[in-house]
């Protein structure tokens, strides 16, 4: 794993300089069709993910984290909502490609999981009916051999007995082993990019301790890419090597985990930290966000974050760009360079 | 000493399943809060907490063993003293939408607890509501809206303030920041700390998140399939947890500080936590912990007091070496 390599080396370097990276997403926005006009729900989102990396996105409710899950996959309805800008796989443009071709790539090369396992499971199949489905959609594979598969990969996601697992069906397993079974079927093809929107947050704190070693297990072994979208920095924390931290559309940083948590850019991802109540001394009054986060329908002109940023100047009014902080840092906010802002660990 | 405000004896809540043995959300719990103080409830779905909140408000009423409210057995009251008593004991709920009457508004929301107690003038009761409202940091404009035109934390607010306007001594806080985003999450904490100076509120407070519950409280319990399994001092339980239970459980806490500073290992738990219709015999959690031995599987465990005002309910209390959490 590139990434890894370079961690060592203490820098991630150039390398994707030589090395394409596995998914570019470059100026990436999605609009909701409305009769009063187009409804900009994302907007100019762009970053990287290299072959096996893990990279978690983070934000707040309605940021537009799973609107930009979906668009990935082309899974938001055409009818309603426009995609614009490009979503580059292995240099391949998926925006452009024809349907039966980006069917080749869901599940196969591309796939997804989601926060409730038991809405995206089908309750009138067996759990083995539905990895088979997935394999045999992209293998030319028989009946037989499609249950030894399934079997397989249910072993590998730690569920006890698959072979008798491969034939109940979703309402006889709990919520921690459905979603072991969700994972099973994302797995099934091999993708080589999963994305994983909110697939710990409806499971206990023992269970979802379970799911994220798993995830990590079967990332790092089978040199799966891991994208993974959730509300907790927390579970970022212990997932992933690298974090976009989504405000009202935009991506306002994309940072190395170690890095953001020590010495964060963005006052929102900061103040997004300081507002844990496990860091701060217990009783004592947590720092919280004044405001609310903008309507769509009235975006700041300028950084979308200002009007409730306690750093914000009237430099800050004009719209603003995405700026290197260093080779693999990047922050939307002019002040980033003068200002301390304090990480998780502070 | 004082007679705490709240205390349960005993309590045993079971609820009927048919064709086997009744289930037993609650089994067995004692444990007495005081007045001012905030008592955390900590525990994973099914542990039983919600039940036994629900039981300490009388909505649920124990098969065995008792509740007093003030020294006293409120299911003793009948009739309209009863429902006079039950206005000092409130609770909140997790999800502030299904809480709310969504064809009512919200001024009526909050007017009615006064009306259904037939206090005062219709008035006076708007007065009333309309007070609470903006203590909350709800403006009079949203007092004609309807709960779907407030976002969750604004909903919630809704439901602290009709809460608070029959003036409860004791509020039960059921999950109530767990719908909500981290930045929301902390403004409704802070509210919850400032209303409770206010008012002398006590607070029992229900989660499943430990950075919350060791944010508010000044005493957790951790219940595990009904039982309690450790009750002590917020402080004490987080960094010297005495029950392996407590112990998986702060370790799995995802940790969001930087990998240098996440010094202790991980303890992943095994399994799944079993069903309250067919508990393990013995200790509850012997089925998932890393210290089991042959006794547990014999005899439950006694809940005792380990060190001064901090229980345990585990065999070897006295012989493990437990880590703290995992930052």
């Amino acid at each position: 794993m590139a990434s890894d390599t370079s961690k060592q080396q203490g820098r991630p370097g150039p390398e994707m300089g030589h090395r394409p990276p596995l998914l570019s997403v470059r100026e990436l926005g999605v609009a909701l069709q409305t009769r009063g006009g187009n409804l900009q729900l994302t907007q100019n989102i762009s970053f990287e993910v290299g072959a096996g990396e893990r990279v978690g996105i983070v934000g707040e409710s309605g940021c537009g984290k799973t609107v930009t899950g979906l668009a990935l996959l082309r899974l938001l309805p055409a009818r309603s909502m426009q995609v614009s800008g490009k979503i580059l796989l292995d240099g391949t443009d998926l925006l452009r490609l024809p349907g039966r071709q980006m069917r080749a790539i869901r599940g196969r090369q591309v796939a997804m999981i989601f926060q409730e396992p038991m809405s995206a499971l089908d309750p009138v199949f067996t759990i083995g009916q539905q990895i088979g489905e997935a394999i045999r959609a992209h293998f030319p594979v028989g009946a037989r051999e499609a249950r030894e598969r399934a079997v397989d990969v249910l072993d590998r996601v730690g569920i006890p007995l698959p072979q008798r697992r491969h034939d109940e069906y979703p309402h006889q397993l709990s919520g921690g082993m459905r979603q072991r079974a969700m994972i099973a079927i994302a797995l099934a093809c091999q993708p080589r990019l999963l994305i994983a929107d909110e697939p710990t947050t409806a499971l206990d704190v023992t269970i979802q301790a379970q799911i994220i070693e798993l995830l990590v297990k079967l990332s790092s072994e089978a040199g799966t890419a891991l994208l993974f979208i959730t509300h907790d920095l927390g579970v970022v924390a212990e997932t992933c090597e690298r974090v976009l931290t989504m405000y009202a559309g935009q991506v306002v940083e994309d940072a190395p985990v170690e890095d953001v948590l020590v010495r964060p850019r963005h006052p929102y991802t900061s103040a997004l930290m300081r507002s844990l109540p496990n860091l701060s001394v217990p009783k004592s009054v947590l720092p919280s966000i004044p405001g609310r986060v903008p309507n769509a329908l009235a975006m700041p002109a300028g950084c979308r974050f200002a009007p409730r940023c306690a750093h914000a100047r009237p430099a800050c009014g004009r719209a603003q760009d995405a700026l290197p902080v260093g080779a693999d840092h990047r922050v939307r906010c002019a002040r980033f360079d003068e200002l301390e802002l304090p990480g998780t660990a502070a | 000493m004082s007679v705490p405000l709240l205390q349960a004896e005993d309590v045993l809540v079971q609820f009927p399943a048919p064709g086997q043995a009744p289930i037993r959300a609650v089994d067995r719990v004692s444990f007495s809060v005081a007045a001012n103080e905030t008592f955390g409830v900590i525990g994973e779905s099914g542990s039983g907490k919600s039940t036994l909140g629900r039981a300490l408000v009388c909505l649920n009423r124990p098969d065995a063993g008792r509740i007093l409210h003030d020294g006293a057995d409120p299911f003793a009251l009948t009739g309209r003293a009863f429902r006079a008593h039950r206005r000092n004991y409130q609770i909140i709920f997790q999800d502030p939408n299904a809480a709310l009457n969504p064809r009512m508004t919200i001024l009526d929301s909050v007017c009615e607890p006064l009306e259904i107690l037939g206090e005062a003038t219709a008035a006076a009761r708007r007065d009333r509501a309309r007070a609470m409202m903006d203590r909350v940091g709800l403006s009079g404009s949203y007092a004609g809206r309807y709960p779907h035109e407030l976002s969750g934390g604004q909903k919630q607010r809704v439901n602290i303030a009709r809460a608070l306007t029959v003036r409860p001594k004791l509020m039960v806080c059921d999950e109530v920041v767990a719908a909500l985003d981290v930045s929301i999450q902390a403004e409704v904490l802070n509210l919850l700390a400032e209303l409770q100076g206010e008012f002398g509120l006590t607070f029992v407070f229900i989660t499943h998140d430990l950075g919350v519950v060791s944010h508010v409280s000044d005493r957790i319990a951790v219940m595990y399939l009904g039982k309690i399994v450790e009750l002590g001092p917020a402080a004490r339980v987080r960094h010297a947890p005495l029950h392996p239970y407590t112990e998986a459980l702060l370790s799995a806490e995802p940790s969001a500080l930087p990998a240098a500073m996440r010094t202790r290992e991980r303890i992943v738990l095994h399994g799944e936590i079993p069903s309250p219709a067919d508990p393990p015999s013995g200790c509850r959690f012997r089925t998932r912990c890393r210290f089991a031995e042959p006794r547990c599987a014999v005899d439950a465990p006694a809940f005792r007091e380990v060190q001064p005002g901090h229980f345990a309910a585990c065999h070897f209390v006295d012989q493990l070496t437990l880590q703290g959490p995992a930052s």
